[in-house]
């Protein structure tokens, strides 16, 4: 094969400034959907083959096995050699933004921070991963030693006397929580009489839902015109019925509510408890803690707060604070420490038993712990500044954006968050918050309404947390600027949105309708036939 | 002499420079401003006492990984151990995919920028209804123990009952998890067992069973490792009744056994670690349950349900969530129970361990599985002293190993066990005093037969 001769072009030509916004496209492979890349006879592993010598002594395994348990065809699996597995959930993977790729501070509550590489390494060790549950005490001294040091740190950072790390998400920390104050209100023979939880309608939609779940008539406080919830409902609400009140500070607005302690107290006169959901504790780290504000429980998120990935929605692992009263009825096992070495303390009669199987999500455990190591207490208070003074910046910027406001405590500072309204921009423009979200991703970032029923009209929540710089706060800034700027130039472009996007607008009519929807690709199959 | 700030690896704006800029660009003269709010009777007005930071990266490794080292994991020492956490070999690939950025580090995204994640939690659901043969199953939840009280308290919302029957050879920690998770609203009741071969004990079942009954629970395999062979009989009377019939699985034995849907199974549940998941000192679970796709099962879901639906272009695939409307994400305590952050990672692993399976390999692995358990169970069997428990009802990668004509208790045996290099199994004499100095052992895919036999070997010194 022959070559042209190179042409002499002289200077190199100046590559032109890039663009104010990034020319996104997110991949689109167009991949179908595993069942149809099947070839049959293909094999993505090998199972071990037992050796002669079993099989042999096995004879026929099955011979006791009645009909009705044995299998009668394989199942419809496809069949892939393993570098069409490989490449099919690379090209998926491709279609999905984590934090590591995108300034995701538009996944407001969720505390979208970098998660660490050194701390994924460490907890792929075999040390860790290859551990079983019930090994001897001596072979799992470190990981009991991690727990243990972990749960320290947290009982300082929260102020609390004891800590489980059993639960394996926030939510479900939650309902440890709730079920340890059952446990101790029946303890005092309160049980029946106290009745009810009171929230707010700014905590976590699981608050209510978990207090639900053990059995509780929920109250929820409505914001007052300021947007803290509201202290005349709480008031009202409050009696010897009362068990808990479950509550965030700051709420989802980022507002900090400055009388916590009236709350707390008028709640413990009547006899009841109160339990902090400390999902928003990012911004306060060293700057004030649960016990301070005298509340008796908190939990943590370590998915959140505490840096551990979010997996694409867990595994996360959630982590109760308690004071000493609540502690008999912490679940079991504890991790305890004699002097000598560390061991699982199961005789607790009080307790409120298992919330989770065995004793916690561990790698996330060892990555929460390894971030707290990295930084100390300087770090930790480092953390919260940094975050708050991001997002603090980020709404001085968002309020100069024609048609988006920040609802309620005008001109107060904000910690963590803020929740957004673009209710200005929707009643001129037609365009919804929703739409806006849509138009984002074209542009290589994840946006996010709030929680539901949405009180603040036309709802953004954002979270810049520490992880993100200056720039990318102006770049993420830039963004909602540009799509603000096309709802009111030519909104049409923002209606039809994803258009950089893996898919296009997708129909949603059949995920309400029983007769379309299809949770698995057998179902689509079955209700397309059926269809034609 | 002046303290060096510390510019923060992990915190971009930590340089003073860029924080004296921005603290100026938001008129602010200290973060403090930003604290006004917090009345200073609860401000901690002292440094955290922590530990002093590791602030290098390899500082920290060697931290960690000293903790780590007192650690000896069962790629060190022949283990048996399970109890609804077991050893199985983990394919390359699923590390790799669920150790990838994208997936690793994304959360709660939208289908348009995450339609990857939607996808291949969709194919999850996908894969492993069929291996259950059911049409509809969820987004992962925490582990198995929640799948079970979930499962149990849709029973109990769609035949408006109160009463969940579980078999007494259930393991106690879940049934701890249970009786927490479904009181007040349901209570559990214990079916006992045949001594002679651990299946539900049928007279009793017909005894207990009353209009009150919401759920008839079974496990196939048990917590004790045996299969109820029953279970097409148990079911018939659960209906018979108007119960519903529950179903716990290990997911890869079905392979080989049946699933619950061919024997009347109507909700199935169940734990997805030993599909590709690493043990992590019982940190690697997850859960899922799965119904028939009727709307009176579908509604009762509080999970996530991922659908596929069309998009405006043709030959396009689009994702979402089914009947979004009965989660707490939509309508707060007027959800079923509860939706939030679970085990999204492991779900996407488990469909990659199924898609690398295929029906091939999840036929050998399970017949590969029961093979060597019976090869260790008969090979126990004719150790002086040992017997194993239920020996005519078959078994799947559990077996109870009684020790008590040895005269030596499971502590003992296990101790020297350990001094072999060997992990025995779970010491049940506490949980279950009627089976005597009995231990649950497990045998997988893992074992070899020179692993089966350093056992017998070892067991058969220990029990002289």
């Amino acid at each position: 094969m022959t070559h042209p001769s190179p042409k002499k072009l002289g200077a190199p030509k100046a590559v032109a400034p890039k663009p104010a916004l990034r020319r996104f496209h997110q991949a689109r492979w167009d991949e179908p959907v595993i069942f149809e890349l099947s070839s049959p006879g293909q094999r993505g592993v090998l199972p071990p083959e037992p050796e002669a010598a079993i099989v042999q002594a096995a004879g026929d395994a099955f011979d006791n096995l009645p009909a009705s348990l044995k299998r009668k065809a394989a199942p419809a699996l496809p069949e892939m050699s393993q570098v069409h597995v490989l490449r099919h959930y690379l090209r998926l993977s491709q279609e999905n933004l984590g934090v590591d790729l995108n300034i995701d501070v538009g996944q407001g509550t969720c505390t979208m921070k970098y998660s660490p590489k050194v701390n994924d390494q460490l907890a792929r060790s075999h040390q860790l991963s290859e551990l079983h549950p019930l090994q001897p005490l001596p072979t799992v001294q470190g990981i009991l030693e991690v727990m243990c040091r972990l749960e320290d740190m947290l009982k300082e950072i929260s102020g609390m006397d004891r800590v489980t790390l059993q639960p394996g998400a926030g939510s479900a920390a939650i309902f440890a929580n709730i079920a340890m104050i059952r446990a101790f209100h029946e303890s005092r023979g309160e049980g029946r009489k106290r009745s009810e939880v009171i929230t707010s309608s700014f905590s976590h939609p699981s608050n209510a839902a978990a207090a639900k779940v053990a059995g509780y008539k929920i109250i929820t406080l409505p914001p007052d015109a300021d947007g803290y919830p509201d202290i005349e409902a709480l008031k009202a609400a409050v009696s010897d019925r009362t068990a808990a009140l479950l509550i965030t500070n700051p709420e989802d607005t980022g507002i900090f509510n400055p009388r916590i302690v009236e709350f707390v107290d008028l709640v413990h006169r009547a006899g009841g408890l109160c339990s902090y959901d400390q999902a928003n504790a990012n911004g306060l780290l060293g700057i004030t803690r649960a016990r301070d504000a005298g509340f008796d429980v908190c939990h943590f998120n370590l998915h959140k707060t505490f840096s551990t990935p979010h997996g694409c929605g867990g595994p996360a692992s959630g982590a109760c604070c308690v004071t000493r009263e609540l502690a008999p009825f912490l679940p079991t096992p504890t991790v305890e420490f004699d002097g000598t070495s560390y061991y699982l303390d199961f005789n607790r009669p009080q307790s409120i038993g298992k919330v989770r199987s065995w004793y916690g999500v561990t790698g996330n455990v060892l990555r929460a712990y390894a971030w707290i190591m990295s930084l100390g207490a300087d770090g930790l208070r480092e953390v919260a500044e940094i975050a708050v003074l991001n997002n603090n910046y980020l709404l001085s910027k968002v309020l100069e954006i024609r048609g988006a406001s920040a609802p309620y405590a005008k001109g107060k500072r904000r910690i963590e968050q803020v929740r957004y309204s673009w209710e200005g921009l929707t009643n001129e423009t037609g365009v919804h918050s929703e739409e806006i979200g849509f138009r984002a991703a074209d542009f290589g970032t994840h946006y996010w309404t709030s929680h539901h029923p949405f009180v603040v009209p036309e709802p953004m929540t954002l979270e810049p947390t520490e992880s993100y710089s200056r720039q990318d706060l102006d770049e993420y800034i830039a963004i909602l600027k540009h799509i603000a700027n096309e709802a009111y130039t030519n909104p049409e472009i923002v209606h039809t949105a994803p258009h950089n996007s893996t898919v296009h607008k997708i129909d949603q009519e059949s995920f309400d309708d029983p007769d379309a929807w299809a949770v698995t690709w057998r179902a689509y199959q079955r209700k397309l036939k059926k269809d034609r | 002499m002046s303290q060096k700030k510390i510019v923060y690896p992990y915190i971009p704006n930590s340089v003073p420079a860029i924080k004296e800029a921005m603290l100026k660009a938001v008129n602010a003269t200290s973060v403090e401003e930003f604290y006004a709010d917090i009345p200073d009777a609860i401000r901690l007005k002292r440094k955290m006492k922590l530990p002093a930071p590791l602030l290098s990266e390899a500082a920290l490794v060697r931290h960690v990984e000293g903790l780590l080292s007192k650690n000896r994991s069962t790629r060190e020492t022949l283990s048996f151990l399970g109890a609804g956490c077991a050893q199985h070999h983990i394919p390359a690939v699923c590390d790799e995919v669920n150790s990838r950025s994208e997936f690793l580090t994304a959360y709660a995204g939208e289908p348009y920028e995450d339609h990857g994640r939607f996808q291949a939690l969709f194919e999850y659901e996908s894969l492993m209804a069929e291996l259950l043969n059911m049409d509809v199953v969820n987004a992962p939840v925490y582990d198995g123990f929640q799948a079970t009280g979930t499962a149990l308290r849709m029973a109990g919302r769609i035949t408006g009952r109160n009463v969940a029957l579980l078999p007494a050879t259930v393991m106690p920690d879940k049934l701890s998890m249970v009786r927490g998770y479904i009181k007040p609203d349901m209570t559990v009741e214990l079916v006992p067992f045949d001594p002679a071969t651990g299946l539900m004990d049928l007279d009793a079942l017909r005894k207990q069973i009353s209009a009150r009954t919401a759920a008839v629970f079974i496990e196939n395999p048990s917590y004790l490792g045996f299969l109820e062979t029953q279970a097409e009989e148990i079911g018939r009377i659960a209906r018979e009744n108007g119960a519903i019939f529950v179903v716990g699985v290990d997911p890869i034995s079905l392979g080989v056994i049946n699933p619950p849907a061919e024997y009347g199974g109507d909700i199935v549940c169940g734990d997805i670690q030993s599909l590709g998941i690493h043990m992590n000192y019982g940190g690697g679970h997850a859960g899922f349950i799965a119904s028939r796709d009727e709307e009176k099962f579908v509604m009762e879901f509080p999970s996530r349900l991922f659908g596929v639906a069309t998009t405006c272009v043709e030959g396009e695939y689009g994702f979402g969530d089914v009947a979004y409307e009965r989660t707490s994400f939509a309508v707060r305590e007027e959800g079923k129970e509860w939706v939030g952050t679970a085990a999204a990672l492991w779900g996407i692993t488990a469909g990659v361990y199924l898609a690398l399976m295929g029906p091939q390999g999840m036929v050998e692995i399970g017949q590969g599985i029961m093979q060597r358990v019976r090869y260790a169970i008969k090979k126990l069997n004719q150790v002086t002293g040992v017997k194993t428990h239920f020996l005519t009802t078959p078994h799947f990668k559990e077996f109870v190993v009684n020790f008590d004509k040895t005269g030596k208790t499971v502590g003992q045996v296990n101790q020297a066990l350990h001094e072999k290099g060997i992990f025995g199994g779970k010491d049940l004499s506490a949980d279950f005093p009627s089976l005597g100095q009995s231990a649950l052992y497990c045998v997988t895919e893992v074992h070899t037969q020179s692993d089966i036999d350093r056992l017998v070997n070892a067991i058969q010194e220990a029990a002289r």
